[in-house]
Parts: C-alpha cells; sequence; structure tokens
C-alpha cells in the first residue's frame, strides 16, 4: 500500500465524563488517506465530530487515539502547513484587511522584506477580489462575504501544504457563497493544494470535492463512505446539474443524511473494517469497497 | 427647536449655573467695607458673628487672581496655584507611571496562566481593599521621606484597578485570536505582542482610567497629611489660614485637572478600541 500525503490512523476522541462516568466517544476508529492534491468534503450532523477531526488536522486539538500522519511525519501542534479558514473568519479586527494578511505573510517567510511581504499579500488578495481601497478597511467595515474573502486570501497567502476549511460558507447568503466558491476553486485550481472542508451544503460538496466523506451520527460516529466525484472539472455552476451523474450523487448524499446516517450510528463490534466503503456512480458504476458488504453501498439508489 | 442636542444642553447647563451662583450669591451676606469695621471685627472676619462661606463674586474675583499669576514662589506658605498643581501632578504621575510598569507585565501573567492567577489572589483581595492612607505611617517609618511616601501612596492606590483589568482582558481574549497565533505559530512575545495586548487594550485602558481617578482622589488627602507643596496641602493651608475663598477656589481646582486627566485617558481608550 503506498502512503498517502494525509493518513489519519484509527482517530478516536473521547471526552472524559464529569465525575468518574462513562467518557463520551465522539469518534472512534477513523482511517483515512488523502492524496496530494485532492479536494476532500466532509459531510454529517452536528456533532459527530466534525470540527473535532478537522481541529486534530490542525493540531489545535489532540485525539484520544490514534494519530494523523502529513508527509511522513506525525502532526502535532499547529503548523503553518496547515492553513486554516474558520466559519467566524478569525480575523484581528484591530488589524486592516491587508494587514491581517501580511502578518500571517511575515510570520511565514521571515526572511522577506517589508515590500516582498506586501506584494505578496496583495496578489491574494487581489485574487479573492479585495483591492482598491478595501483592503485597508478595518473588519468591521467589511461584509461577512468580504471578510470570509479576506481569510482565505490568508490562509492560501500562506501556501500550506494542507488547507482546512471550517464550514467557510456557513454565514453567507447564496448569491455570495457562489461568488466565493468559484474564487476558491479558481485558486485551488491554479495550486497543487490539498484541501480538507467541512460542509453542510450537499450541492456544494457536488460542485467543489473530489470525494466526500459521510459521517454517520454521534456517538461512536465514523467515516461510513466515500463517495467519489467523478465529473469533469472544471464544473460550471449552470452546467454540472445536467451531468448524468449529478443526481446520483446528490440523492445518495440526501438519502445519506435523512436516513443512513442514523441507521449506521452506534458502536461497531470488533472486526467491522474501519475504513469507509467507496461508493462511486456512472462509467465506473456503482463499486463498494473490497471489505464492505453492507447494502447501501451496493445499490446506493434505493 | 432645530438647534442641535448638544446646544441645547449647553444653554440647559448655562442656566443651570447661572442659576445656581445667582442663588449662592444671594444667600452670601453682604461684606461691609472695611473701612466702617472696628478692629475686633476686622479680626473677627466681618462684622457677622461667623465668618461665612464667600459669594461667588469673590471667588471669581480670587481664581482671576491666581490664575493670571500662577507660578509665582513667594515662601513656603505662599506659591502659586499652578506650582502646587505641578507638584500634585508630578506625584501623581510618578506613582501611577510605577504602578502601571509593574501593574501591566504582572496582570499579563497572572492573566496568561491559571496558576499564577490562583497563588497571587489571595493576596491581592487582602492588598486591595485596604484604603491607600493606611499605608501612610508605614510608608514614612520605612521609606524616612515624605514626598517618596506621598508617591508610594498613589503607587499602592492605583495599582490594583490597572493588575485586576489586565488580568480580566488578557484571560479574555477570544480563543479564535489565541488559535490565530497559534496556527501561525507564533511565538510567546509575539503572540503578546500580536494578538494579546491589542485585544486586551481596551480593557487594560478601562482601568488605567480608573487607576488615574484614584489616584488624583487619594493625593488630596495625602497631601493634607504628609504637607509642604501640592494641592492638598494648599486646600489644607488655606483653611488654618481661614481664607475660604481660596479653599473654595482650589476645590474647584481639583476637579478641573481630575477631568482633565480623565478626558486624557478616555482619548487613549478610543485610540485603542476596535470593534468586533
Amino acid at each position: 500500500m503506498s502512503k498517502p500525503f494525509l493518513s489519519l490512523q484509527n482517530l478516536t476522541k473521547r471526552f472524559q465524563a464529569p465525575k468518574g462516568g462513562e467518557a463520551l466517544t465522539v469518534f472512534e476508529n477513523v482511517n483515512l488517506g488523502i492524496e496530494k492534491g485532492e479536494f476532500v468534503c466532509i459531510i454529517g450532523h452536528s456533532g459527530c465530530g466534525k470540527s473535532t477531526i478537522l481541529n486534530i488536522l490542525a493540531g489545535l486539538d489532540e485525539p484520544t487515539e490514534g494519530a494523523v500522519i502529513m508527509n511522513g511525519k506525525e502532526v502535532s501542534g499547529p503548523s503553518l502547513d496547515r492553513g486554516i479558514v474558520f466559519q467566524n473568519y478569525s480575523l484581528l479586527p484591530w488589524l486592516s484587511a491587508l494587514k491581517n494578511v501580511t502578518f500571517a505573510v511575515q510570520a511565514r517567510y521571515k526572511s522577506w522584506s517589508k515590500k516582498q511581504v506586501h506584494d505578496h499579500s496583495m496578489k491574494y488578495l487581489e485574487m479573492v477580489g479585495l483591492a482598491g481601497g478595501a483592503e485597508l478597511r478595518k473588519p468591521s467595515q467589511l461584509s461577512g462575504g468580504m471578510r470570509q474573502r479576506v481569510s482565505i486570501a490568508r490562509a492560501f497567502a500562506i501556501q500550506p501544504e494542507l488547507l482546512l476549511l471550517d464550514e467557510p460558507f456557513g454565514a453567507l447568503d447564496a448569491l455570495t457563497r457562489g461568488s466565493i466558491q468559484d474564487e476558491l476553486i479558481r485558486i485551488w485550481s491554479g495550486s497543487d493544494q490539498t484541501v480538507f472542508m467541512i460542509t453542510h451544503d450537499v450541492d456544494e460538496a457536488i460542485l467543489l470535492a473530489d470525494r466526500i466523506l459521510l459521517m454517520t451520527n454521534g456517538p461512536y460516529a465514523r467515516v461510513a463512505e466515500s463517495v467519489q466525484v467523478d465529473i469533469p472539472r472544471p464544473r460550471e455552476r449552470a452546467n454540472i446539474i445536467h451531468h448524468s451523474d449529478y443526481y446520483d450523487i446528490r440523492n445518495h448524499l440526501v438519502e445519506f443524511l435523512a436516513t443512513r446516517s442514523k441507521a449506521l450510528a452506534g458502536k461497531q463490534e470488533e472486526g467491522t473494517p474501519s475504513e469507509p466503503s467507496i461508493v462511486r456512480f456512472g462509467a465506473h458504476g456503482v463499486v463498494s469497497g473490497p471489505k464492505d458488504n453492507r447494502k447501501p453501498a451496493t445499490s446506493p439508489v434505493e | 427647536m432645530l438647534a442641535s442636542l448638544n446646544a441645547r444642553a449647553l444653554v440647559l447647563s448655562l442656566v443651570l449655573l447661572a442659576v445656581f451662583l445667582g442663588l449662592w450669591e444671594a444667600a452670601s451676606p453682604k461684606q461691609q467695607l472695611a473701612g466702617e469695621l472696628t478692629e475686633y471685627e476686622l479680626l473677627m472676619g466681618g462684622a457677622e458673628p461667623k465668618a461665612a462661606v464667600p459669594p461667588p463674586s469673590d471667588v471669581i474675583a480670587k481664581a482671576w487672581e491666581e490664575l493670571s499669576n500662577p507660578f509665582y514662589d513667594a515662601g513656603p506658605n505662599d506659591k502659586g496655584i499652578g506650582i502646587q498643581i505641578g507638584y500634585s501632578l508630578y506625584r501623581v504621575l510618578s506613582g501611577y507611571f510605577l504602578a502601571a510598569a509593574i501593574a501591566i507585565p504582572v496582570g499579563f501573567l497572572i492573566g496568561m496562566s491559571p496558576l499564577m492567577y490562583k497563588a497571587l489572589d489571595p493576596f491581592i483581595q487582602v492588598l486591595r481593599p485596604i484604603s491607600p492612607l493606611a499605608w501612610m505611617p508605614l510608608a514614612l517609618f520605612v521609606i524616612q521621606d515624605s514626598q517618596a511616601s506621598a508617591i508610594f501612596v498613589i503607587f499602592i492606590c492605583s495599582i490594583w484597578p490597572m493588575l485586576i483589568n489586565t488580568a480580566f482582558g488578557v484571560a479574555g481574549v477570544r480563543k479564535d485570536w489565541v488559535n490565530v497565533a497559534r496556527t501561525h505559530e507564533l511565538g510567546p512575545l509575539k503572540t503578546a505582542w500580536i494578538v494579546i495586548l491589542p485585544a486586551a487594550a481596551p480593557t487594560i485602558l478601562t482601568g488605567m482610567r480608573i487607576s488615574i481617578g484614584i489616584a488624583w482622589l487619594v493625593i488630596v488627602a495625602a497631601e493634607m497629611l504628609v504637607g509642604g507643596t501640592g494641592i492638598g496641602y494648599y486646600v489644607w493651608n488655606e483653611w488654618n489660614n481661614l481664607d475660604l475663598t481660596s479653599v473654595v477656589f482650589s476645590i474647584l481646582m481639583i476637579g478641573v485637572v481630575g477631568m482633565l486627566l480623565d478626558t486624557a485617558f478616555a482619548y487613549c481608550a478610543r485610540l485603542v478600541q476596535y470593534q468586533e
């Protein structure tokens, strides 16, 4: 087995119950591999531990058991190799949009001159459509969409190997979300960035992702399925819905969220395969994972 | 009725002032001319059996006289108001900035470290409610210098609000912002400088503003005790001279200087304010 760029090995998170009760297991034995340059979305109901997984990948949280290996090295603690975009933007409100990016670039490239840092930051701000004066404003003087653009520019500007997006468009209206999704995919296409993104939006996941991971409900949540999105790129918001696979995938996802996320939930028996079953549609036919024999994967559209 | 709220408030303030001064003036007994008084009456402070609070016209005249020459120095018992306020401000500011130099770093430490917070909290809780003037005898004994003792009293009274507010502000910095520092691999010093200090600055400045107010309250009492110079000594000295006009005038000056100090800190607080 060739080693993937990023692998999650037997990742488990438990929270100690107060007063010595039984610990709450959020998720257990999550095993995943992500290749370099892949765009992966993860979908699941609230409380299944998606954000905890992302925080562990970021190094902001620690797993109770298991490990995250990136580039052959175990992740411990936050690093500039992993950039993060949070739902609430996490911009420093006393700095201008530009300064919010330059301090990060300065932290990444310590030897750069002021001008290099400034030009590099401006390049990324321009990429997300923030220039011509807007970059000098404080976050409180920007709209939610513009703030998220700054946050995305900051994450890309430090050129991390892995980009973690925690529901980046959750707080935005549909129109703004659409245009920033387009920008995100444009910037990502021009780089060899690996992206791991949490979302609640099925359409967003299909538009953006190479692969969509589906999590069951917690406690004892796990990544049950990995849905391959083989719709060719570049994908256009207007055309993608006409692709023959689109509704197959969409129905599969919606149906997972509606029923199977609950049906598959709960503690697994010993010996159950811990890798998610692989689901493919279209030209490749419906293929289930080698170790999986559960019904949903073999007939995704019921 | 088209005048702005500010303009109308100003008119109302002036009317209230005029009414107050008018009532005060009317309530004050008319002074007789000195020539008509007997020597006994002069010694007793006028024809009345009791000396009265001077009318505002006397206070204004006194203010004009003092303010037109604020820096004269005619011996230990007779210095201009400017010199006295200067001494008070020197004591207040030196004690205050000494306190800030200790309170802000220590507050940072307490705010960052729950261990230090728990360890230092009992001391703070015991020391904080002590009236600053209660330290005076001990300070005079240990320091052996009345000038330095007054500065110490200012130091000890202004340290607490700054210490507590700094610790509170630092401990309350949003976790998101601390995570921004962590994910960008900022070292402890850079984290303090780029994230924590600006985030906590409004709270710290509020503490500094409370402290300067308390320091200015305390200096008057402290100078009454240590004597020699300063606006507090001036008030007490004029009381001993039975010069009530000067007492009323210096009370007003204490208020004006206190207001100016507060305004200056309010301005600084606006500079570090940010909107989320």
